[in-house]
């Protein structure tokens, strides 16, 4: 299950309470693909979480219009799965509990119960299902976060930094467990990332924002075969492109890209 | 249990378990401290020997003050005993004897329970000796200023010679805390979360509350008793504002806290405006209540007491009062030391509800 994404000239001002106003978005144009992996980089401030969620339906643009296979996206909903960067589960919610909300919510968790040991199994969290948030570590709660907002069988996931905080061991575990997952159900991914190598890693095609005003400066198709390796020719070829234009564009020397 | 095991097995493969080696490491050496069966034997009777020490006083220490020592008549399940106060207070410390060394017996399988034991022993001891140099001090020689300082035995005659009167004051005062800090809970709860939801409520009623909250219930009493139709209705109002206003106020605290990402994921997932409230809201507002709840109830506590002093027909601070007027001083610090065992016990079941409620939180779970 997937969905198509259209979002055309879209603007987001932000006031904050001074009176100062910071262009978040200026005139984004941008057509996502049913069943697409794409990656949203950029140095921080550069309007990803923005455009994240306005995709998702949490915020709203003063111009130009989003919409999620043809309708115009007006807020949340389930179609559209979100994962946050860190720390959205419900601390008083055990594994099981968390990953079932959303079937709780929508109720439909009578009929769908057999769901919730599936996706606690298919994120390798058998075993931890009475565990609670605090009790697990960081790469465990952001599986769970992923199964959390997959149980929905949501078109689209929008993943915003899902890995930022994390080792790079898991990190590189848990890039792999979302291939696996976008193959299987081939959800449209959405991946908001400070990481070059893992957006090559994992995305079809790559969208490059720059800041101030926040805005798409370039656009890469990734035609890399897959499984991709990470030290190949034409991997390292392509990151080190990337980087090229970065550093044209003077946004690079931010300490993020840690390669 | 089942949960808890799961739980456990848990967070056990997600540690290494070093402390299992460990332990084996020292069994195999000598067992020392209190994992020595010699030294927890010690400990055992160095527990009960405070108490057959004070048995032992109140046998065999003369009686030198002049107290009337009179014989009760305690009739049940069709028998008829004569008891004297000492005989009585006997009974009580023999009673002791065999808690404790129960408690000891059953502690000695398991490591921690026998740990804390044995740190209790000194304690326990220092206790029955307490018992003891009281008994000698008030009853025997009447060296304590009388009648305000009696021996236990006296306290423990209280029990025999009221025994009956004393229940109906307990069932009182427990019926005016039940009805009043119930309503109290349910109340401050509800209001809380109004005010905490809806940022009209939080404008109109918040401020009332402040201000209100700090002035101590009894205050409203002259107020209570005037306008209410009964003393013990005028009560259960008292009870029920000091439970209210504290419990409102943390509660909506809780409520305004609520991370705004909280929200944002369950209404993602699908959640309704309902959903966010009964689903979000109070679950993240929980430790908050119960923050409210327990120092609501310590002074409810204080405004239950103190309202049956001033103006009550019974409960335990009537009885107080009562036997003020008699001079029985024995009697008040009887009813004071029900007070205190009822209201730790009350405290004893709140915690035990808040451990269960709030099991998700860090540390709590852990020891
Ligand atoms: N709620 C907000 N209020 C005011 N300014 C905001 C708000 N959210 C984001 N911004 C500003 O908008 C810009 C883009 O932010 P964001 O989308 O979070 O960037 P990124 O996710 O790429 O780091 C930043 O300058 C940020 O300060
Ligand atoms: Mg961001």
């Amino acid at each position: 299950m997937s969905s198509s994404i259209k979002i055309s000239g879209v603007d987001r001002v932000y006031t904050d309470t001074d009176g100062v106003s910071v262009e978040a978005l200026r005139g984004i144009d941008l057509d996502i693909r049913e069943g697409e992996f794409i990656s949203l980089i950029g140095p921080s401030g550069c309007g990803k979480t923005t455009l994240l969620r306005l995709i998702a339906g949490l915020d709203k643009p003063q111009a130009g219009e989003l919409t999620i296979d043809g309708s115009k996206i007006t807020g949340v909903g389930p179609e559209r799965g979100y994962v946050f960067q860190q720390g959205s589960l419900f601390p008083w919610l055990d594994i099981e509990k968390n990953i079932s909300y959303g079937l709780r919510a929508r109720g439909v968790l009578k009929t769908k119960k057999e769901k919730v040991g599936e996706y606690i199994s298919m994120v390798g969290l058998d075993g931890f299902e009475k565990s609670y948030p605090h009790q697990i570590s960081g790469g465990m709660a952001q599986r769970v976060a992923i199964a959390r907002a997959l149980i929905n069988e949501p078109k689209a996931l929008l993943l915003d930094e899902p890995m930022g905080a994390l080792d790079s061991f898991t990190r590189s575990d848990l890039q792999d467990k979302l291939l696996e997952l976008w193959k299987k159900e081939g959800t449209t991914m959405i991946l908001v990332t400070h990481d070059i190598d893992e957006a090559i890693y994992l995305s079809d095609r790559i969208v490059i924002m720059t800041p101030r005003p926040g805005k798409i400066s370039k656009i890469i198709d990734v035609d890399l075969p897959r499984p991709r390796h990470r030290g190949g020719v034409e991997f390292l070829e392509m990151r080190r492109q990337i980087l090229e234009f970065f550093r044209l564009a003077q946004a690079l020397p931010q300490p993020e890209y840690n390669i | 249990m089942d949960t808890q095991t799961v739980i456990n097995t848990a967070v056990l493969s997600a540690s290494p378990r070093t402390e299992n080696k460990g332990q084996k490491a020292e069994q195999t050496a000598v067992k020392k401290g209190y994992r020595s069966n010699t030294y927890f034997l010690l400990k055992l009777l160095l527990t009960v020997s405070g108490f057959i020490i004070a048995i032992g006083v109140s046998l065999f220490f003369p009686q030198k003050a002049e107290i009337v020592i009179k014989d009760y008549a305690l009739s049940a399940f069709g028998l008829t005993l004569n008891l004297t106060m000492n005989d009585a207070y006997i009974f009580v410390l023999v009673m002791l004897i065999v808690i404790y060394t129960v408690t000891g017996l059953v502690s000695a399988g398991n490591k921690e329970r026998r740990k804390k034991f044995c740190k209790n022993a000194a304690f326990r001891f220092a206790l029955g000796i307490g018992l003891a140099l009281w008994d000698i001090g008030g009853t025997k020689l009447a060296f304590f200023p009388q009648p305000f300082f009696p021996g236990p035995a006296q306290v423990i005659e209280a029990y025999l010679s009221d025994g009956e009167y004393i229940i109906q004051n307990i069932i009182y005062s427990l019926r005016l805390y039940a009805a009043g800090f119930s309503c109290g809970v349910v109340l401050g709860v509800g209001t809380g979360i109004l005010i905490g939801w809806f940022p009209k409520v939080y404008y109109w009623v918040f401020p009332v509350l402040k201000i209100t909250g700090v002035v101590p219930a009894v205050a409203w009493m002259p107020f209570a008793l005037t306008l209410l139709p009964d003393t013990f209705t005028a009560a259960v109002f008292l009870i029920v504002i000091c439970a209210w206003f504290q419990i409102a106020f943390l509660t909506a605290k809780g409520i305004q806290s609520t991370p705004k990402q909280s929200y944002e994921a369950a209404r993602i997932l699908g959640s309704s405006q309902k959903d966010l409230i009964l689903h979000v809201a109070i679950p993240h507002a929980m430790p908050d209540i119960f923050t409210g709840i327990g120092s609501a109830n310590a002074m409810a506590f204080t405004t239950l007491v103190m309202s049956e002093m001033l103006g009550q027909p019974g409960g335990l601070g009537y009885y107080i009062n009562q036997s003020k007027v008699w001079s029985a001083y024995y009697k008040v610090l009887a009813a004071i030391v029900i007070m205190a065992v009822l209201f730790s016990f009350i405290n004893y079941i709140i915690g035990r509800i808040q451990k269960h409620t709030l099991r998700w939180q860090e540390g709590v779970l852990k020891k």
